[in-house]
């Protein structure tokens, strides 16, 4: 299929009408979050349509994982979602313990726990900082990198990185926590409620702000279903859907939280089911570090790890949403025989042109903030 | 040496998922009996394993059990979670790839896997019409594995651009790309480093 | 000879001078100011504390690379910037720093010259630096800076209209259109206008930040919307003339609020006799201490609000804005009758 610089530009090939302007924000472009290219068709200043390219960043994860032993492809989940890349490392572990009936002690359930939580709050700072610069408030974003910061910290005392962890095994965990390192999080937990504080009184009833999200980018939860959103973008339209609840994992079944739910679907209740989901994160943090038992941090894994021939999906709530692993193995080699990675963001991106239509350009940047979107994941 | 006794034969390549049949005291979920009731012929095997149940589903009857999922009030799978392939390049007899559909239901909360057992060239209906989740899904299965479906609204590559030649994720597809060497070790850039200074040399 | 000519030169030479550090000094307050909100330090490096970075941008600018796109209209191109800054500038003649005072044996007025239509002027020559953002969006050939610059001048004539109807308010209270006559009616009404006339103020603060491309009103060289506005095609020395020019029109029209509606060169309470002891501040002092205080404002809003989107900012300008303007030019009109 040859194609020219002409029809690339186009949607679908098609010629254009001479009143619509194709405009192509680039793989280049300040507030596309990474290498994502948004060609947007309008009409004056409204969209008629968009299409989304995507694939700049493929680096054949999938593939590769077939050559590399169970345990290597722990650094390479850390890649695809590297803003969150924690909650990828255990959603392989669990997948893979799952597949060889391992059972994860407790003490390293609760610390998985709270990284993810950890995890998810870091990633909601990023979203949040991001979000608010792409429309033009840009002191919020440097607002939520400190706090991001302090969270990194955090991590670094355990595992050492600071972006991509490698910070579970198949089983628990490498290291048990550094001994005050749940004070530390304690402390933090504080802090951070102050925090969202500030974030909220700079957005959440800010006149501009609200003439900015309020309405826009609205999508039913029949429809948000259909198109297989997931994540906050699906629970901003109405639909109680976290995996976290549906299907308990690692130590949630002991936990004590609620899952904020939108009522109108658009960019503003997307905002405000994240902002509340920081301090549900906040509340589970509390509760899982002031009950860590005693214990040991790895299950009884054998020496070599060779999954008895099967294969099996399982889902966890990442930050972005449902982000599930199918994984078949097929018993005799020590690599996977195949490595799915069921990627959030990009079931969610999928949904990009549907929520752009009829809107005007400037709230394209805000819808692509608003599904929040990772391209190391969507391209994998 | 010459007389050293035969080894083993190594392992074979697998030839096919493994899909162990569900006990006789499992209980077959509700939704499963009522697909089998209401799309007769659309269950020709059934699986259970770790708890995950996986229904395989002739190539033909694929959009009547996918309709009957999604609208039944018992099963209301109304949610596609995934939709990916594998292949298993020594099955010539049921066909290479297992399109695989995992569904979920908001309303109930169970899950189901679909399985479709597909060959080569072999076209598969599109479930866009059903779940329009499945819309970059399926390209994205038809650009690594070549999967054909049929009535797909823009059946074009995803991931790789769009004048690429083969399927990647096949297992006939090398790791490093057609005509590329696999540089995994070191030693060996080192020796290609050699080898282009030995060329520029001459 | 001295004083009709070498003393209005020295003057000139004062103003322009110092307006032009200003400028460039007010990039510095302004990374400075937001960084500190940002809870970041901002320029630190060049000279202590930051204090040489505006140098240091200069030099850089001057010395980069003067890239002109191939289509584009040469001449244009490089008048639109200087027809952007030139009118910031030369507004300048009619603001008044200070009064009339006593230096070296004459009388020397601290302010450049005054017209007796010297609002009228000022309004008139700022419409024309929006020729420049046009010119600058039509010069350059591309399809981005076009749009941006329609929409940006769009933007500026709506919001003057809403502006100009304010200063109309001003002048119905001090019934002269002389900048210098406006402040001497502040002193004689014991009040300074803003007070007296507090929706006027407001409009104009709003109408201000819209009509210098400020946040919230910078959707149109706001880079993540449509790279970079209507200066995508400028670098090097032109592109720093834009953004000069946009301090430039800052600084002016805190000035212009100084003068309308807060007194000019006036100290607070400049009727009580008792608070003589604050005239030890000069009058100019006074100007410059509450000219500053706008431009904090100014960079303060734009680092704490998100942005308008187009269409809201357009509706906002005729939808609020004008009708509450006309509304309070009649209220003063009525209350002016009743009084007299």
């Amino acid at each position: 299929m040859t194609t020219n610089a002409f029809e690339a530009a186009t949607v679908h090939g098609e010629m254009f009408d001479t009143n619509e302007l194709v405009i192509n924000m680039g793989p280049q472009h300040p507030s596309t979050h990474g290498v994502l290219r948004v060609v947007l068709r309008l009409d004056g200043e409204k969209v008629v349509d968009a299409e989304v390219v995507i694939g700049y960043l493929h680096r054949g994860i999938e593939k590769l994982s077939e050559n590399r032993n169970w345990t290597q492809i722990i650094l390479l989940t850390d890649r695809m979602d590297y803003v969150a890349a924690a909650t990828s490392n255990v959603g392989y572990c669990e997948t893979v313990e799952k597949l060889m009936a391992i059972e994860v002690p407790r003490r390293a359930k609760y610390i998985r726990t709270i990284l993810m939580e950890l995890q998810r709050i870091a990633s909601h700072c990023l979203w949040v900082g991001t979000h608010a610069m792409d429309i033009g408030a840009m002191t919020v974003f440097l607002y939520a990198f400190r706090e991001r910061e302090l969270i990194l910290d955090l991590f670094e005392e355990f595992c050492g990185a600071r972006l991509t962890y490698n910070s579970m095994r198949i089983g628990g965990l490498p290291l048990d926590i550094p001994p005050g390192w749940d004070k530390k999080v304690l402390a933090f937990c504080d802090i951070m409620d102050g925090k969202i504080d500030e974030y909220e009184t700079l957005l959440t009833h800010n006149r501009i702000w609200l003439e900015r999200t309020k309405g826009v980018g609205v999508i039913s939860g029949a429809e948000a279903t259909a198109l297989g959103l997931c994540g906050p973008a699906l629970r901003g339209s109405g639909v109680a859907r976290d995996v976290r609840k549906d299907e308990p994992y690692s130590a949630y079944a002991e936990m004590d939280f609620d899952i904020p739910v939108g009522v109108q679907g658009d960019t503003y209740d997307r905002y405000l089911v994240r902002m509340e989901e920081f301090r549900q994160s906040l509340r589970i943090i509390r509760q899982a570090t002031q009950g860590i038992p005693e214990g040991p941090i790895v299950g009884k894994v054998p020496r070599l790890i060779k999954p008895a021939a099967g294969e099996t999906y399982h889902a966890i709530e990442s930050p972005k949403g449902e982000l599930g692993y199918f994984i078949v193995s097929d018993g005799k080699s020590t690599n996977p025989y195949r490595f799915r990675v069921r990627p959030p963001s990009f079931c969610n991106l999928q949904a990009l042109p549907r929520l752009v239509r009829g809107h005007l350009v400037a709230d394209v940047v805000a819808l692509i903030g608003s599904i929040d979107i990772v391209l190391g994941e969507v391209d994998r | 040496m010459a007389d050293a006794p035969e080894h083993a034969p190594k392992a074979a390549a697998p030839t096919g998922p493994v899909e162990p049949p569900p006990p006789a005291d499992a209980a077959v979920p509700g939704y499963i009996t009522s697909l089998q009731n209401g799309v007769p012929g659309s269950v020709t095997q059934l699986s259970l394993y770790l708890g995950d149940w996986t229904v395989i589903v002739p190539a033909s009857h694929l959009l009547q059990a996918g309709r009957y999922l999604r609208d039944n009030a018992a099963c209301a799978f109304d949610y596609l979670s995934d939709l990916t392939a594998t292949d298993w390049p020594p099955r010539t007899t049921e066909g290479r790839f297992d399109v695989v559909y995992m569904l979920y239901s908001t309303r109930h909360r169970h899950r189901v896997r679909l399985k479709v057992k597909l060959g080569e060239d072999q076209p598969l209906a599109s479930v866009t019409g059903l779940w329009p989740a499945a819309n970059w899904l399926e390209r994205e299965v038809f650009d690594m594995f070549g999967v054909n479906f049929t009535g797909h609204p823009d059946r074009r590559r995803i991931l790789m651009p769009e004048d690429w030649q083969g399927h990647p994720q096949r297992k006939d597809y090398p790791l490093e790309g057609p005509g590329e060497l696999l540089m995994e070790n070191p030693l060996d850039w080192l020796k290609l480093r050699q080898a282009r200074e030995e060329a520029d040399i001459e | 000879m001295i004083d009709t000519f070498i003393i209005p030169t020295l003057k000139i030479l004062i103003v322009l001078n110092a307006t032009l550090v200003g400028v460039s000094y007010m990039t510095l307050l302004e990374r400075k100011v937001i960084a500190w909100a940002q809870s970041r330090l901002g320029p630190m490096r060049v000279g202590p504390q930051g204090v040489l970075q505006p140098i240091a941008d200069a030099v850089k600018l001057i010395l980069k690379e003067d890239i002109t796109p191939s289509k584009a209209d040469k001449w244009v191109f490089t008048a639109a910037p200087v027809i952007s800054m030139v009118p910031a500038l030369i507004v300048y003649a009619v603001i008044p720093f200070g009064p009339v005072v006593r230096l070296f044996g004459r009388d020397v007025s601290l302010y450049i010259t005054d017209v007796n239509v010297g609002l009228l002027y000022i309004v008139s020559v700022a419409s024309v630096g929006v020729y420049g953002i046009i010119l600058a969006g039509y010069a350059s050939n591309s399809k981005f800076p076009l749009l941006a610059s329609l929409r940006a001048s769009a933007q500026l004539i709506s919001y003057e209209v809403a502006v100009t109807l304010t200063l109309v308010s001003v002048i119905l209270m001090s019934g002269s259109l002389s900048m210098v006559s406006i402040v001497n009616a502040q002193y004689n009404a014991h009040v300074w206008f803003g007070f007296v006339q507090p929706v006027a103020f407001v409009i104009f603060v709003i109408g201000s930040l819209a009509e210098t491309n400020r946040a919230p009103f910078d959707l149109p060289e706001a880079e993540q919307e449509l790279t970079g506005g209507f200066h995508t095609e400028y670098s090097g020395m032109r592109f720093a003339l834009f953004f000069l020019a946009e301090y430039a029109n800052m600084i002016v029209v805190s000035s212009v609020a100084t003068t309308l509606f807060f007194g000019g060169w006036l100290r607070p309470f400049p009727n009580v006799a008792a608070l003589h002891f604050l005239d030890v501040i000069p009058s100019w002092t006074w100007f410059l201490i509450k000219s500053f205080v706008f431009l904090y404002l100014f960079i303060w809003i734009r680092a704490t609000l998100p942005r308008y989107r187009y269409d809201q900012l357009m509706r906002l300008g005729w939808k609020v804005l004008i009708p509450v303007a006309i509304l309070n030019l009649v209220v003063t009109g009525i209350v002016k009758v009743m009084l007299l």
